[in-house]
């Protein structure tokens, strides 16, 4: 085998009392995808962070071809060939997509004024390069997520990068453009770029890595081929414990309709009939852009609707905003978890009980100290720390701060809980335990819909699929009977898909 | 680390944990204004004599009180240009309606009115009309100051028997009037923003106005009454401002939104809204009050005072601003 193209070695680093990383040592050889795995805390960002220049480790060394290379910034990563995708992007929505292309590159006509017709064909041949067929001219921010992630990997291919790391490229993609995503990375393996894949999801990495190394509390755990690993395995090294099966739970059974929709419409999507009971998880399943979040977004009172009416146990309680669904016993968990579900620089406390002061008060005036007990319980039953009660939701792991999201509306104790993407960027044991939760509250009568672009859990935690496409629910289907094979057909609509 | 080498070191134990963020938040501002306090009390002579205290919280009260309602604003994200104009606007309504004999209590309250009016228009066009807040207020506040010209012909009305000028120049057990409003303003701002509802909504809008619609709060009603109340402070703010000066004057209160923005910002409450604390603003505007007449006792002359007052302002703005920056406090790569 060739020499590594990327080594770190005994790097550690520390932040105040935290020791983030504790001397682990990773490497990486051309034309390998080395799945770095761990749960949020493990050190895998903090390691990334080092790797982009970030942040200096405290020891250690970075060896590229064998020499040591010390990185001092973004700068200096892309000289040396570091490229990184990161789960959060990097990228100016306002701006097009030629325009974030060339960022900091564009390229200048002889009298110095932006060449930009030059920077359109650069930006059409950058895409090409990636088989994808992205306008250039369109804004950045009118794309999905996914597509905006084909840009920043576009840019990081045609920097001819040699080390390309993807943090969790595929949390936020459509099953078909995770297909795309995958080809690609078979692609640039082929051309002899070394991939460190970031990721969650045990499929994928059993179908793209090469090897699996494992970080547990910022320690490296240890490294082995993929073949000659199992998930158990990989789960024990990053738990240091068993975990039962992920999505079990136990027979439940429906009670009377409690959430229903009639011919609901607007936000570009519907009309939309759906009925969730009590006691019942329902899933909405479909691709990205099919209209679940929007549906979501109606049924909450978020965006206006066209037509149609929403009852909640046969009564009208057709919401004209949140306030009036939050009234009616709704309540949301939205699918972007920073920008719209937390105030980052608000305490812990503060953001699980923004939505139920009511309760905790006379008159307007909170009482405080039934407001900490009550939090203070909330955050017992989730599992949350209680000296994190007063810390900025921002300085929370992923798993805590949808943990703290769920709990503002425990708190609050609603009859319908709506639930888009609630394990997105989570690491397996805060996703386990919000399956658990799942199940807890179905069982206590909520009736819950979730959103879930993960299909093996969203087979596996609901009663019932509902599958969209185009902004229509077209399929319904029993949670047993279902196969991821069966809900992509319906989502794709294409009877010649294949998965 | 050996300290005799301390030029170099970083003040203090890094690998304590020392939170520089924590620390500023905490007693950051209130040092500046000891240090402030004691170097007048050094050189400025006569600046700790009772009297002159007095006269300083006399001094700070206009301020102090336009800048609490300022509080409300800037942490929903807002701004507000126009509470100088509205000083202005009502002074005049108030001097008016006193002279034609209406009592005092509802000369007073009338001024105040078209303070809190002029907010609901200012919150109204920039929450429902969603038009930036900048923009709005700086509409309403080259509108009002004009209104305050036209009302009065361009002229100051005097009326040396105005029936509250005890707000403006009375003493209450040896303290200036204008001291206990702007008391009562402060606790009744600490009381909604740290212990209500509302408070916290005026928080959430701020820290994320996304999210508190999504959360349950009337985003739209919140950014409205913000305005409202910075109008209500700048309606008091007239009152004071006319009864001291006996008069109403078209020019009153020109520039004073920039020192109240300034003491907000002093005080550690980030334009961007959601972060802050209201005592904080007490702090800033105590701080520009001191500097302001420890200045004058010192002999300086004003062209210098400006120059003085900005640069404090930029320095204060300008530690909290390496708030989010600890690394500058800590060397790179500190191993062992």
């Amino acid at each position: 085998m060739s020499a590594p193209v990327l080594q770190l070695e005994d790097v550690s680093k520390r932040y105040g009392a935290t020791l983030a990383l504790d001397h682990v040592h990773f490497d990486l050889h051309a034309g390998e995808v080395h799945a770095l795995m761990g749960e949020n805390g493990a050190g895998k960002s903090t390691l990334m962070k080092i790797l982009a220049g970030n942040i200096d480790a405290d020891t250690g060394r970075i060896l590229m071809d064998g020499a040591e290379v010390t990185v001092n910034g973004p700068a200096d990563a892309a000289r040396l060939g570091i490229a990184i995708i990161h789960q959060e992007l990097n990228t100016v929505p306002a701006m097009t997509v030629a325009e974030n292309l060339a960022l900091g590159k564009e390229p200048r006509t002889r009298f110095g004024a932006l060449d930009r017709a030059r920077m359109v064909a650069d930006a059409k041949e950058k895409l090409a390069r990636i088989n994808s067929t992205i306008d250039p001219n369109q804004p950045l921010g009118t794309l999905s997520v996914g597509m905006q992630q084909m840009v920043e990997i576009a840019r990081a291919v045609s920097e001819n990068a040699k080390v390309l790391v993807l943090d969790e490229p595929t949390a936020a993609l459509s099953r078909s453009e995770a297909q795309q995503l995958y080809r690609l990375i078979a692609d640039m393996r082929q051309r002899g770029v070394g991939m460190i894949y970031i990721s969650h999801r045990m499929e994928e990495v059993w179908l793209l890595a090469d090897r699996i190394t494992v970080f547990r509390d910022g320690r490296y755990v240890g490294t082995g081929q993929t073949a000659d690993l199992t998930e158990a395995d990989v789960v024990r090294m990053m738990v240091g414990r068993e975990i039962g099966a992920l999505y079990s739970h136990g027979p439940r059974s429906a009670g009377a309709p409690v959430l229903q929709t009639h011919g609901l419409a607007g936000n570009g999507i519907g009309p939309v009939d759906l009925t969730v009971h009590a006691g019942e998880v329902v899933c909405l399943a479909g691709l990205i852009g099919s209209g679940r979040t929007e549906l979501a977004r109606l049924i909450f009172g978020a965006d206006p609707r066209h037509s149609g009416r929403v009852t909640i146990r046969g009564k009208d309680t057709t919401p004209r905003d949140p306030v009036d669904a939050i009234h009616d016993g709704i309540g949301m968990v939205p699918e972007d978890r920073k920008g719209q579900g937390l105030f980052l620089d608000h305490a812990v406390s503060r953001n699980i009980a923004i939505s139920s002061l009511a309760k905790l008060s006379t008159a307007g005036v909170i009482h405080q100290d039934a407001e900490k007990v009550a939090v203070l319980e909330q955050m017992a039953h989730l599992k949350l720390r209680a000296s994190a009660i007063d810390l900025p939701a921002r300085a929370l792991s992923g798993g805590n701060q949808q943990k703290t999201a769920l709990a503002r509306w425990l708190l609050r104790d609603c009859d319908v809980l709506i639930l888009d993407e609630p394990t997105r960027g989570v690491d397996i044991g805060a996703k386990r335990e919000i399956y658990e939760l799942i199940d807890a509250l179905a069982r206590a009568g909520t009736a819950i819909l979730v959103i879930s672009s993960d299909l093996p859990e969203a087979i596996g935690i609901s009663d019932r699929l509902l599958v969209m496409r185009e902004g229509r629910i077209v399929a319904e289907l029993q949670s047993g009977d279902a196969s991821e094979e069966n809900v992509m057909l319906h989502a794709t609509g294409s009877k010649l898909h294949t998965v | 680390m050996q300290n005799d080498n301390s030029a170099l070191a970083a003040p203090h134990s890094k690998r304590a944990g020392f939170d520089f963020a924590h620390w500023w938040d905490k007693v950051g501002i209130l040092l500046v204004l000891v240090v402030l306090v004691v170097l007048m009390a050094m050189f400025a002579p006569n600046f700790n004599r009772v009297d002159n205290l007095l006269n300083i919280a006399r001094a700070i009260s206009i301020n102090a009180v336009l800048a609490a309602g300022m509080t409300f604003v800037i942490l929903t994200g807002g701004i507000d240009l126009s509470v100088g104009s509205t000083v202005a606007v009502s002074g005049v309504v108030a001097v008016v309606v006193a002279m034609a004999g209406v009592p005092a209590p509802f000369a007073i309250l009338a001024g105040v009115l078209v303070g809190a009016a002029c907010g609901l228009v200012n919150g109204a066009l920039s929450a429902y009309l969603g038009l930036a807040p900048f923009i709005v207020t700086l509409g309403t506040m080259t509108f009002l100051r004009g209104l305050a010209y036209t009302m009065t012909a361009g002229q100051p009305i005097v009326s040396s028997d105005l029936s509250f000028r005890v707000i403006g120049n009375g003493y209450l057990l040896g303290i200036p009037v204008p001291v206990y409003f702007m008391v009562v303003v402060y606790l009744v701002g600490w009381f909604l923003l740290e212990r209500t509802i509302y408070g916290r909504h005026v928080y959430a809008v701020g820290g994320n106005a996304q999210a508190a619609r999504l959360a349950g709060v009337k985003v739209k009603r919140i950014t409205t009454s913000v305005y409202i109340i910075a109008g209500i402070c700048a309606g008091l703010a007239g009152m004071i401002f006319a009864a001291r000066v006996i008069s109403a004057q078209p020019t009153a209160g020109t520039g004073y939104e920039l020192d109240a923005i300034a003491a907000v910002v002093l005080g550690g409450t980030s334009l961007a809204g959601g972060r802050g604390r209201l005592f904080g603003t007490l702090i800033g505007s105590v701080i520009l009050g001191v500097l302001g007449t420890g200045l004058i006792l010192l002999n300086v002359p004003f062209f210098t005072q400006l120059l003085i007052k900005g640069i404090v302002i930029i320095f204060a703005v300008a530690i909290d601003g390496l708030k989010s920056r600890p690394n500058l406090f800590r060397r790179r790569g500190d191993t062992a």
